[in-house]
């Protein structure tokens, strides 16, 4: 582990110590674009308020040995934008974070900075069908060992994590507060699955609070991280259709799943789609998006199963990639339920299927 | 004069022995009641004074104390007051004690001296018959269940007087007839009514077989409980033994109808039921819904809309096949073996996916109320998707009708028993995780498709037991003596563990 440097961890630090009075600004309807890439000093001058003099104070009296012990107490791993682990993509930002600090994986930063990310992103209402979505194409991501970064928030960031979980693949979790503490609660199991298959990180030291700020900010880290910001039904406004422009003015790909043209969840979506974001509808359409169509990077770890070799199989397997349930399958194959379910499960071992809703089946997304 | 009489106390579905003792001496008139009575058997004080009189007795106008034994088992109801007029009556030397040799009584008295029928006969009948107490005297709406007993012989008296008549020699007893009732002759609605839901039915028929729980998942109107309500008519009508428990049950909740019953319970109670109404209990311990569908099936529609208690008190009789209550010292138990089929939602508001409106927080919530323990005993999970519009009208009914079906279960039903034999276990859905090993071994290359499933994070650890004992009865279903590796995989189809993802 490379840690990170006096001056990026004295500066972390000067963030947190800053972050309530940041908010305070904010509520107060100042608006401070670039804050986040002020130098320390005017930083201090600018959210320092009445107590300008104490911050300054503090800040000098920082110290840095004292902080990485509290680090690695706290199991916290901390690289920085001047250290080599740091991913280099980060730094196309205006204002980026001076140091990331983790928990879990670090490498998956490195596997982030080599090859594509995608982030997943969306609402914290999501219908059953975004659900269905963002679950499948977190899963199918995962399987095709591409890193889903998103931000462990309530709906579809943690379905997609959870898909990501499921596919065997690796998640990126970036938090608005400090990265060893799970937000919101009820995540905590998540939290904790996502730090031992994947890695959680923030900007913001641990102990640090979220703020309403830290939010924007840390949806800024996600879309710098990642190749392809991927919404999954939004409302608009929303925060994840900030993470979107912050996706588009870096530069990076922005894509939508579409949705119902009558659902409000689908407002921010359809939206993007209409400014030219790449549809997607199935985990295919992002990699042919991050790999150039049909291309696609060699199979993570093991190999893809092989199409079945019996007739009857692939069919029951065409069946299910068309959505068809077991009575459908039933009708076309001329099988008997009984048949068309050992077929299913099979399926289901040789990793061509998945399960999805209670008790349906879904073609695995590979 | 002392005299000592005979009779039962009903406590929970099963009988106990109490003994009446009745002294009668010279002293100020009084009528009093010891041994842990409750107060609607002090009240009977009054009915049996009037029944007397009105019944051209004598109603001696002495020292009466009543003494109910065993003082420890609570005495409650009105069932006590045939046996308590009839010791005033040995008592007061109206009627030999001899008369009353091996005699056991049970039965409500009316001011006038009639016989009211009593919860429980049956359970007083066999009590008897343990006893090995040659008569039983009822009332007469409880003389057709009680003669179900083979060993006892069942008097159905009208009144007081009656009794005495008979008692006294001077009128000749009227046995009761078993009450052996019929089998529903329509045989309850058809499979066949059901278009299409193949794969639904053919999760009723294993059910069916083996004795398996079941849940269906589905949208509103897509069938779910015009299918369960044809489970019953898939199992093979009880034998009689069953259907003296079957009766047995109902009794002791005062539902028998003074017969035998001879169809399989189907019991649908709505979702707003406590837990004591699920599972029994209360101050004067009664049978729940689960008891009342032994041998039968057990119907929850809406299963998330159920209180947490009552789903939560289902556990140990799902698992069991039994309810324990606990009654001060005494434990009480409830046979409770039904096969429970549920059914619900995807989410509180049940419309079809693209037009829910239900949020993240209702949907997990509506799902977080089933995970768990009791998830983890439906052991075939089914999605029931509607049936398109052309296929309800049109179509000429698909599949087999339920009598077809019914034999199919009963083949594999038989071949379970002989396997079963010696164990407390009738069908594969009875077996305990140990009789499940023991009894269900499987080949080395079946048992890979166990392991895969497991490594594919189909199914949980918890699971493996259950998808075995599934996998046995698709065996006997197909007549293989051995479990073949598309037991297993059928099995393992219908076996859900990922609740808590779909919570997400
Ligand atoms: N597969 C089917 N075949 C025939 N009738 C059906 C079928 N599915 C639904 N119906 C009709 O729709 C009605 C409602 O079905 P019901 O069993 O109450 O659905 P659910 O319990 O799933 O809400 C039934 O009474 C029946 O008339
Ligand atoms: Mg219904």
């Amino acid at each position: 582990m490379s840690g990170a440097c006096e001056r990026c961890l004295r500066r972390a630090r000067l963030i947190a110590q800053l972050a309530p009075r940041i908010t305070g600004m904010l509520a107060r309807g100042r608006r401070v674009p670039g804050l986040l890439a002020l130098s320390e000093q005017d930083l201090i001058a600018a959210a320092g308020g009445r107590h300008k003099d104490l911050v300054r104070e503090r800040l000098a009296s920082f110290d840095p040995d004292a902080e990485r012990r509290d680090l690695e107490a706290a199991g916290v791993w901390a690289v920085c934008r001047h250290g080599p682990a740091y991913p280099a993509q980060l730094l196309d930002l205006p204002d980026p974070p001076a140091a990331l600090f983790g928990i879990g994986a670090p490498e998956l930063l490195e596997l982030v900075a080599d090859g594509p990310a995608v982030a997943v992103v969306g609402t914290r209402r999501p219908s059953p069908y975004g659900t269905e979505v963002a679950y499948a194409l977190g899963r199918g991501l995962g399987a095709a060992g591409v890193p889903v970064v998103s931000g462990l928030a309530l709906g579809i960031d943690a379905t997609a994590h959870r898909g990501c979980l499921d596919g065997h693949g690796a998640p990126l979790a970036v938090l608005a507060r400090g990265p060893e503490y799970a937000y919101p609660r009820r995540h905590r199991k998540l939290h904790e699955q996502v730090s031992q298959q994947g890695a959680v990180v923030s900007e913001l030291p641990p102990g640090t609070a979220a703020e309403r700020w830290s939010f924007p900010a840390r949806n800024r880290i996600m879309a710098g991280l990642a190749r392809l910001t991927l919404v999954v039904e939004a409302a608009d406004p929303s925060g994840s259709l900030i993470t979107a422009e912050f996706a588009r003015d870096l530069g990076r790909g922005v894509a939508a799943v579409p949705g119902r043209v009558t659902a409000r969840m689908a407002e921010g979506t359809n939206g993007l789609l209409r400014d030219g974001a790449v549809p997607v509808t199935s985990t295919e359409d992002v990699l042919d998006e991050l790999y150039g169509v049909g291309m696609r990077p060699p199979p993570p770890g093991g190999t893809r199963p092989a199409p079945p070799a019996e007739a009857g199989m692939r069919l029951v397997l065409d069946a299910v990639e068309a959505g068809s349930s077991v009575d459908e399958i039933v009708a076309r194959t001329r099988a008997s339920a009984s048949e068309v379910r050992v077929a299913l499960a099979r399926l289901e071992a040789d990793g061509h299927v998945v399960r999805g809703a209670l008790g349906g089946w879904e073609r695995a997304a590979m | 004069m002392l005299a000592s009489i005979s009779t039962f106390a009903l406590e929970g579905v099963r009988s106990h022995p109490v003994t009446v003792e009745v002294d009668v001496r010279r002293g100020l008139p009084a009528f009093t009641l010891v041994g842990l009575p409750d107060r609607a058997v002090r009240e009977s004080r009054e009915r049996v004074r009037a029944a007397v009189q009105n019944s051209g007795l004598e109603f001696p106008l002495m020292r009466i104390t009543v003494n109910l034994a065993p003082a420890h088992v609570r005495k409650a109801g009105p069932g006590f007051d045939l046996a308590i007029a009839v010791g005033v009556l040995v008592a007061s030397r109206q009627v030999r004690p001899e008369s009353l040799d091996s005699t056991a009584l049970c039965g409500e008295l009316s001011l006038s001296g009639e016989l009211r029928s009593v919860r429980g006969a049956l359970a007083a009948a066999l009590g008897a018959r343990d006893l090995a107490l040659g008569r039983l005297i009822v009332p007469p709406g409880n003389g057709g269940e009680a003669a179900l007993v083979a060993g006892v012989e069942v008097i159905g008296a009208r009144s007081l007087g009656e009794i005495a008549g008979v008692l006294r020699g001077e009128q000749m007893p009227v046995p009761a007839t078993p009450e052996t009732g019929d089998p529903d002759p329509r045989g309850g609605p058809d499979l066949l009514d059901v278009r299409g839901q193949e794969d639904a039915k053919r999760a009723l028929e294993i059910a069916a077989a083996g004795g398996h729980n079941l849940l269906m998942v589905g949208p509103p109107g897509v069938g779910k409980t015009m299918l369960a309500r044809r489970l019953p008519g898939l199992l093979p009508p009880p034998d009689l033994e069953e259907a003296l428990e079957i009766t047995q049950m109902h009794s002791a909740a005062g539902l028998a109808a003074g017969r035998l019953i001879r169809d399989r319970p189907f019991r649908a109670p709505h979702h707003t039921i406590s837990a004591q109404g699920l599972v029994g209990g209360g101050a004067v311990p009664r049978p729940g819904e689960i008891t009342l569908a032994h041998r039968g099936v057990l119907f929850l529609d809406e299963l998330p809309e159920f209180g947490r208690s009552a789903l939560d008190a289902l556990r140990q009789p799902l698992e069991e096949g039994r309810v324990e209550i606990m009654r001060g010292q005494r434990t009480l138990e409830f046979p409770a073996n039904a096969i429970l089929v549920a059914a619900c939602n995807r989410c509180p508001c049940g419309r079809p996916a693209d037009s829910c409106r239900c949020g993240a927080n209702e949907r997990d919530r509506y799902l977080r109320r089933l995970s768990g323990p009791l998830l983890d005993r439906l052991d075939l999970v089914c999605d029931v998707r509607p049936v398109p519009p052309v296929q309800l009208v049109d179509e000429e009914p698909s599949g087999p009708p339920s009598a077809i079906v019914r034999e199919r279960v009963a083949a594999a039903r038989e071949r379970q028993r002989a396997r079963l034999a010696g164990t407390p276990a009738r069908c594969n859905g009875d077996m305990d995780g140990r009789l499940t090993r023991l009894t269900v071994s499987l080949r080395p290359e079946v048992a890979t498709g166990l392991t895969r499933g497991r490594e594919s994070g189909a199914l949980s650890g918890r699971g493996h037991d259950r998808v075995l004992r599934v996998a046995r009865t698709i065996a006997d279903l197909a007549a293989r003596g051995d479990v073949a590796s598309e037991d297993v995989d059928e099995a393992l189809s219908y076996r859900f563990d990922g609740w808590e993802r779909m919570a997400a």
